[in-house]
């Protein structure tokens, strides 16, 4: 007579396994939720590696939803890493959506792996990947949801130790209360080295965090806040230093660097998710680093030098990975891939490759093109089939401003690229650009709308119906940036710009203006160059219900406008003041490799509308990426693609109305 | 271009345990993925983004597990079909099982067009035995069962009396009752969430009726002299296994969570 189903019986007792799981509390109430397939886990390489109190553990996780996270690269190549270790092991879990999240902390389930579903304190390491400034409270919320001690000074040595890599955490600082470490650049070996330190930790049976912490900052580009203390001029409230607070610890922190991609051919079995997710395709990175030199750029200076995956390398990665995947999408991935040395061979080979293995036809696409016609034609050549949008980031309206953030790109050469693009059938283009970058004028700001009209006209001699999408973002200052000392333009500033390109396009048929919303630009602002006095910041909009604040429907400027109140922080402290050279930064004594004094003349040169040419093809001028770590740029060819520095073909000298002066070096 | 030649292949497959909370199109873009990793001779559509011609029977709502799904693939050149399953279920995820696959003929009905009823078990959260038993029998025995319901936007009055084909009590659950209905998909289509509705419109001292485990066990054509006949038939599980459905969901745990 009974004929049960146990898919319904919730109330297996917790401890049925030696480990434990929250899927038997969990499985019940996902039906209740939006997309519960991004709780399951079950992708395609997925390591299933038990739990086993003998393995150290990594819980990897990104603080936005899974369909976000799933695909962050730098955490599926150390998820890999780790999972290959004999002694470690690693699940991964992702920020639960606020129904889930209303219902975890009402029923009382914890932060869990999508693998295991184990509780999130059940790890070793919780650590995260922080690649966008309005993640900051998302993280704080995982860590609260794991059930731990929200900040790194309550925790003993039964708690987690919370890790925090990614671009962002090159200006930790704001976070830096509730982070016991920070890895510094690439993390493929220190994740390893860390592993190291605590499997000795273990063995030491020392019974104190304080050694272990200790222990972790020995490990180059591990940087442990607990360790060291800012110190504040009295009468400025400016930052004077951030310094160590014992002996043993380095003073200044070097990031890791890889030297060679081709030793660390990950990820090796890219996850392939049951559900939808952004870039939801095969992923192969064709190099690391930038040395284009766009100074508005973090990732570019960070993560530099250049650094190719040799091109037979790139080429069996991609072959594997469809075979493996069966996706039909690949992108090669990179700050530049058009770039890419080999990258015409490499092409060739791939669709070569893909024409000879019959899976049906295969789609690449090089997600950040270079705005010229060789561009354009690498983009025929791969998309012989979808040809529905290209994309372009000439990021400034003048060649003026293009000058001053040092990306050389003429209207010529911007011209030259869309009519490529749409007398190849290409339908749109979209373009993306910057406002309130240093020295900008209204004149500037508009020179955005005149290149979407006159581009929209180029795409009517081919079609009737061309449009070009304006994109436009409002400039953020980095750290490890020339622009690290410039004062962000108001949130009302920038909504005035906006609001000046949105009459200059209001009848132009064709060009649709899209923009950044400028009040969550002051709120990323605030946490991109903010202290650690900023966390308390963090930790009120986070109480007061501001999580996923990268969604427009969840960010409010009040909850971070209202907490900067509360903790008698002004608005332009952090975000719209001009730096001086005289004031400690918080990332001080944190390393990317590039020398401090390096940044502060290139800022000037850039007031000056002087432009830098790209050190692959010119002489060095010793920023400090490869000379300090002893590595060289890595790249296959020693010619300049398309026969210019900057890679468009274009003559420096001539270029626009205002000269350019190329800086010769070493200086 | 004069039009490919095409061969259509059906398969009928199980849908259980975790991914079960995946969606329909999920479960179209895994298909999609695995005919490409097998390399068939898929048929695509053509123009600017080819897609693989393959089309789906009913939707299966989130959630909800199945016995009796179906799948068409048309192909460009006939393909030997012994071990098509065993190899498609390697390729796909866990939870995923093609159990069959045939040729059909040019012409056949397509899978949406063709159903008229499925068959279910569906759980009934927190109701007493009794209750759920008496509800069972006054909606039987109801002449009309008008139910308010939105499709497409719009709010309509239905009467869903004749949808309801077949229904008996199956027994307790731990949570719950689990009944097996028989639900009609045309002229007039009742899914299950609003089956339950149903079922307190019958018996309104039934309250906060929720729905729990559901299981599509069978889908139905209605042969021209009115016999109901599966779209490919295959061995009814013994009344054992069909009452276990615990293997499923354990080895699809198994598969993330015990290691491989």
């Amino acid at each position: 007579m009974v004929n049960f189903d146990p898919h319904c019986s919730a109330l297996q007792p917790l401890d049925c396994n030696p480990v434990t799981s929250v899927w038997p509390l969990l499985e019940p109430r996902l039906a209740h939720v939006q997309k519960p397939a991004r709780y399951i886990g079950c992708e395609d390489g997925a390591k299933a590696k038990a739990p086993d109190p003998a393995l150290v553990s990594w819980l990897f996780t990104y603080p936005d939803t899974y369909e976000i996270g799933l695909p962050n690269q730098g955490l599926q190549i150390l998820y890999e890493i780790i999972n290959e270790r004999p002694d470690g092991r690693a699940d991964r879990s992702y920020a639960p959506w606020h129904d889930l999240e209303a219902i975890m902390r009402a029923d009382g389930i914890p932060l869990f792996s999508v693998e295991h579903h184990t509780p999130a304190s059940e790890f070793d390491v919780i650590a995260f990947g922080v690649s966008a400034e309005l993640t900051y409270t998302n993280v704080v919320n995982c860590i609260d949801l794991a059930g731990i001690p929200l900040r790194a000074a309550d925790r003993t040595l039964e708690h987690s130790l919370v890790v925090a890599g990614g671009h962002c955490m090159f200006n930790p600082e704001p976070l830096a209360p509730f982070l016991d470490a920070v890895v510094l650049g690439d993390g493929e070996e220190a994740v390893g080295e860390m592993t190291d330190v605590i499997v000795a930790h273990r063995a030491s049976e020392s019974g104190s965090r304080h050694d272990l912490l200790m222990a972790l900052a020995q490990v180059e580009g591990v940087y442990v806040p607990a360790l060291y203390e800012p110190s504040y001029d009295s009468v400025t409230g400016h930052l004077i230093a951030t310094t160590p607070l014992f002996d043993g610890v380095p003073a200044q922190i070097e990031k890791r660097t890889i030297a060679d991609l081709g030793e660390w051919p990950y990820p090796k079995e890219q996850l392939v998710p049951l559900t939808e997710v952004v870039h939801d395709r095969l992923n192969v990175e064709v190099f690391r680093g930038c040395t284009r030199g766009c100074r508005f750029c973090q990732a570019g200076m960070i993560t530099r030098p250049v650094r190719e995956r040799p091109a037979d390398q790139v080429r069996t990665m991609v072959k594997k990975g469809v075979e493996r995947t069966g996706y039909d999408e690949v992108s090669l991935t990179s700050l530049s891939t058009a770039d890419f040395s080999d990258i015409q061979d490499t092409v060739s080979g791939i669709m070569d490759d893909s024409d000879e293995a019959g899976c049906g036809p295969l789609s690449v696409s090089l997600p950040s093109l270079r705005v010229d016609a060789f561009g354009v034609g690498i983009s025929a050549q791969l998309q012989r089939a979808k040809r529905g949008g290209l994309t372009f980031a000439p990021e400034a309206g003048t060649w003026r401003m293009r000058q001053i953030i040092n990306k050389l790109i003429r209207e010529e050469d911007l011209y030259e690229a869309v009519d490529a693009a749409f007398s190849q059938g290409w339908q749109r283009v979209k373009l993306y650009f910057l406002i309130g970058l240093p020295s900008e004028t209204d004149e500037d700001t508009l020179g955005i709308a005149e290149l979407a009209k006159n581009c929209v006209e180029i795409g009517k001699k081919y079609n009737k119906r061309a449009s070009v999408t304006a994109s436009v973002g409002g400039f953020v200052p980095k750290p490890f940036t020339p622009f690290q000392w410039f004062g962000q333009n108001t949130a009302e500033e920038l909504q005035r710009k906006v609001n000046l390109l949105r009459d200059a396009t209001r009848r132009s048929k064709g060009v649709q203006l899209k923009w950044h919303d400028p009040e969550a630009t002051f709120a990323e602002g605030l946490a991109s160059r903010g202290d650690r006095r900023i966390a308390d910041v963090i930790e009120t909009v986070w109480r007061n219900g501001g999580t996923f604040q990268e969604w427009s429907e969840c960010f409010e400027l009040d909850r971070w406008t209202n907490a900067l109140a509360e903790h008698e922080i002004g608005e332009e402290f952090f975000t719209y003041r001009h730096r001086n050279l005289d004031e400690g930064l918080p990332w001080d004594h944190l390393s990317a490799g590039l020398h401090k004094d390096f940044l502060w003349d290139d800022w000037q040169d850039s007031l000056a509308e002087v432009g830098l040419p790209d050190c692959r093809w010119t002489p060095c001028y010793d920023c400090g990426a490869c000379t300090g770590y002893g590595i060289e740029h890595v790249v296959a060819s020693a010619t300049p693609p398309a026969g210019g520095s900057q890679g468009t073909g274009q003559d420096l000298e001539t270029g626009g109305a205002v000269p350019v002066t190329l800086l010769t070096g070493p200086r | 271009m004069s039009p490919q030649p095409r061969f259509t292949v059906r398969l009928r497959f199980t849908k259980q345990g975790k991914i079960r909370f995946t969606s329909h199109r999920d479960v179209a873009r895994l298909f999609e993925r695995a005919l490409r990793k097998l390399r068939l001779p898929i048929s695509y559509s053509e123009g600017f983004s080819p897609r693989p011609r393959v089309s789906f029977g009913l939707a299966l709502s989130v959630a909800h597990e199945s016995d009796a799904e179906y799948l068409d693939i048309d192909l460009v050149t006939p393909i030997d079909l012994e071990d098509l399953p065993s190899r498609l279920c390697e390729a796909l995820p866990d939870g995923l099982t093609v159990v069959a696959a045939q040729h059909i003929e040019p012409g056949t009905a397509s899978l949406q067009e063709a159903i008229s009823s499925c068959r279910w078990l569906i759980e009934v959260l927190d109701q007493p035995m009794d209750d759920v038993t008496a509800a069972v029998s006054t909606l039987l025995n109801a002449t009309e069962l008008p139910l308010e319901r939105q499709r497409k936007g719009k709010t309509t009055v239905v009467d869903v009396r004749p949808c309801v084909l077949e229904l008996e009590v199956v027994g307790p659950t731990p949570n719950g009752v689990q009944l097996a209905a028989l639900l009609s998909t045309e002229p007039v289509s009742l899914r299950p969430s609003e089956f339950i509705s149903a079922l307190s419109i019958a018996e309104p001292s039934l309250t906060d009726v929720r729905e729990g485990w559901v299981r599509r066990t069978h889908q139905f054509t209605t042969t021209s002299d009115g016999h109901r006949s599966e779209p490919i038939a295959v061995p009814e599980p013994s009344p054992a296994t069909e009452q276990t459905p615990e293997p499923a969901d354990s080895s699809a745990m198994a598969g993330a969570g015990g290691g491989r």
